[in-house]
C-alpha cells in the first residue's frame, strides 16, 4: 500500500494541477483500470517475470516481490482515481489563490496533497481494502508456497479447497480483524472524525 | 521595496470565446497610495485587475512594469472577493506564503503572530480558518497578502457582502498598509468606500476606462457624462 501510495498520490496531484495533452485520456484510463481483473494482472505479471519473459533473469517469480508488484499494479489506479477526485475539488477551490501566489507546480502538488490528506487517507484505505482481500493475482505470481509466499487469502483458498472449513473460517476472521484494526488505527492516527469538517 | 511603477497598459485587452471582456485599455498608473477602480457590476473591474496582475490572459496590447514582468509578479499579491482560505489553521494560512519563499519556520511564525495581532485575529491563531466569519476570513486573506511585504496588492471588492463594522476594520488595515508604503489597487462599486479611501480613481464601464485621475476632482467634477451619471446613482451600462 505504501509503494502504491507513493506512485498514486503524486500522480493524482499531477493530474489535478497540470494540463497536458493526454490528461483526459490518462484519467479515463485510470478510472477504467480501477476495475482491472486481478487474475489478468497476475497472468501478465507472470508472463513478464517467468523465465522466458523479459524480466525472467531477475528470478522474481514466486517471490514476495512478485506479489508486491502485482498488488501495486492492481491498487495504483484505484488509489489514484479516488485521490484525484478529492484533489480536483480542492484544486478548484485553491486555483486562483495559488496562481496569484506564483506557486510552482511542485509546490501546488505538495499543498494539495497536504491539505487533502484526510481525504487521501480514504483513498489509501480503499487501496488497502482491495489489496488485503486479493487472491487471484498473488496466487499466480506467488505460487502459494508455504512459509514463503502464502498469505492469509491464499491460505483460506487452499484450506477451503482441502475441505478444512473450520481453519479457513478462522483465518477469515483473522483477516477481517486485521483489516478492521488497520482501518481503525489509520482513522485514529489521522483524526479523521475528531475535528469535524475543515 | 522594488519599484514596480509606472505600470503602463497599451491597448490591453482580453477576450474569451470571441467576446471581449476588457479593452482596449490605455492606462498608466504611478505614484503612491490607493487606486480605486470603480464601475457598475459587469463593467470589467475584476478582469482588469486580473489582467494587470497576470492572472487573466492578455489577448491584445501590452502591459509594462517598471521592472521585468516576472520580477514584478513576485512583488504582488491578490485578494479575492470571496476569500480563499487554505484548509489549515489561521497561523498556517499566514505562514504559507512565507514558507513558499523559504523563510525559516520560526521567523514565519513570529511574522504570523505579529500580523494576526495587527488584524485582530490573534485569538484565532490556532483555529481552523474555515470556522472564521466572512469578515475574519477576508482579514486573514488580506494579512496573508501583506505578510510578504509586497510592493503592490490587488484587492477585488474585498468588502463586498460584509457588514459596516467588518468593512471599517478592513479599510483601517488597508490604510495602514498604504501608510507603510504598499501600493494598493482596489475595485469596488461602493461609492461611499471609494470616497473614503481613494487617492486615485479609475472609472471603468463596458470594459473600457472612461476616466482616470485623482479622487477629489473626480468625485467633485467628473468629466465624462457616464461618470457623472454613475456618481448621481443613475443606471449606466
Amino acid at each position: 500500500m505504501v509503494i502504491a501510495c507513493l506512485i498514486a498520490l503524486p500522480l493524482a496531484a499531477l493530474l489535478a494541477v497540470r494540463r497536458f495533452r493526454f490528461r483526459r485520456t490518462t484519467i479515463a484510463m485510470l478510472n477504467a483500470l480501477m476495475g482491472l481483473p486481478p487474475v489478468v494482472v497476475g497472468l501478465i505479471v507472470y508472463i513478464f517475470l517467468s523465465r522466458s519473459g523479459p524480466f525472467g533473469a531477475l528470478g522474481l517469480l514466486f517471490t514476495p516481490t512478485a506479489m508486491i508488484i502485482a498488488q501495486v499494479i492492481i491498487i495504483v489506479p484505484l488509489i489514484a482515481s479516488v485521490a484525484h477526485q478529492s484533489l480536483r475539488e480542492l484544486w478548484a477551490e485553491y486555483h486562483d489563490l495559488l496562481i496569484s501566489m506564483n506557486v510552482s507546480q511542485l509546490q501546488k502538488m505538495q499543498t494539495l496533497l497536504w491539505d487533502a490528506r484526510r481525504a487521501l487517507l480514504t483513498a489509501a484505505l480503499a487501496g488497502f481494502g482491495r489489496g488485503i482481500g486479493e487472491v487471484g493475482a498473488i496466487m499466480i505470481v506467488g505460487g502459494n508456497i508455504d512459509n514463503a509466499t502464502r498469505v492469509l487469502t491464499t491460505a483460506i483458498a487452499l484450506e477451503t479447497g482441502k475441505g478444512e472449513f473450520a481453519l479457513a473460517l478462522a483465518l477469515g476472521f483473522v483477516l477481517i480483524a486485521l483489516a478492521l484494526t488497520v482501518n481503525l488505527a489509520i482513522h485514529w492516527i489521522g483524526q479523521t472524525e475528531r475535528d469535524s469538517r475543515w | 521595496m522594488t519599484d514596480l511603477f509606472p505600470l503602463t497598459l497599451r491597448a490591453a485587452e482580453t477576450t474569451r470565446r470571441g467576446k471581449r471582456l476588457v479593452g482596449p485599455v490605455d492606462l498608466t498608473l504611478d505614484g503612491q497610495g490607493l487606486c480605486v477602480v470603480i464601475g457598475p457590476n459587469g463593467a470589467g473591474k475584476t478582469t482588469l485587475l486580473r489582467l494587470m496582475h497576470g492572472a487573466a490572459r492578455l489577448t491584445g496590447g501590452s502591459i509594462q512594469w517598471a521592472c521585468d514582468t516576472k520580477e514584478a509578479r513576485q512583488h504582488q499579491s491578490f485578494v479575492f472577493q470571496q476569500p480563499v482560505v487554505l484548509r489549515r489553521t489561521v497561523e498556517d494560512n499566514l505562514i504559507y506564503p512565507l514558507r513558499l519563499r523559504g523563510v525559516p519556520r520560526s521567523e514565519a511564525r513570529r511574522a504570523a503572530r505579529d500580523w494576526a495581532q495587527r488584524v485582530g485575529l490573534d485569538p484565532h491563531l490556532a483555529h481552523r480558518a474555515s470556522v472564521l466569519s466572512g469578515g475574519e476570513k477576508q482579514k486573514l486573506a488580506i494579512a496573508r497578502a501583506l505578510i510578504t511585504k509586497p510592493a503592490l496588492v490587488f484587492l477585488d471588492e474585498p468588502t463586498a457582502s460584509l457588514d459596516g463594522r467588518a468593512m471599517r476594520e478592513i479599510e483601517g488595515i488597508l490604510l495602514q498598509a498604504k501608510a507603510d508604503g504598499t501600493r494598493l489597487i482596489l475595485s469596488t462599486h461602493d461609492m461611499g468606500q471609494a470616497r473614503r479611501i481613494a487617492d486615485e480613481v479609475v472609472f471603468i464601464l463596458g470594459g473600457a476606462v472612461h476616466e482616470k485621475g485623482p479622487a477629489e476632482p473626480f468625485f467633485d467634477r467628473p468629466e465624462t457624462a457616464e461618470a457623472q451619471a454613475f456618481l448621481k446613482g443613475d443606471i449606466v451600462e
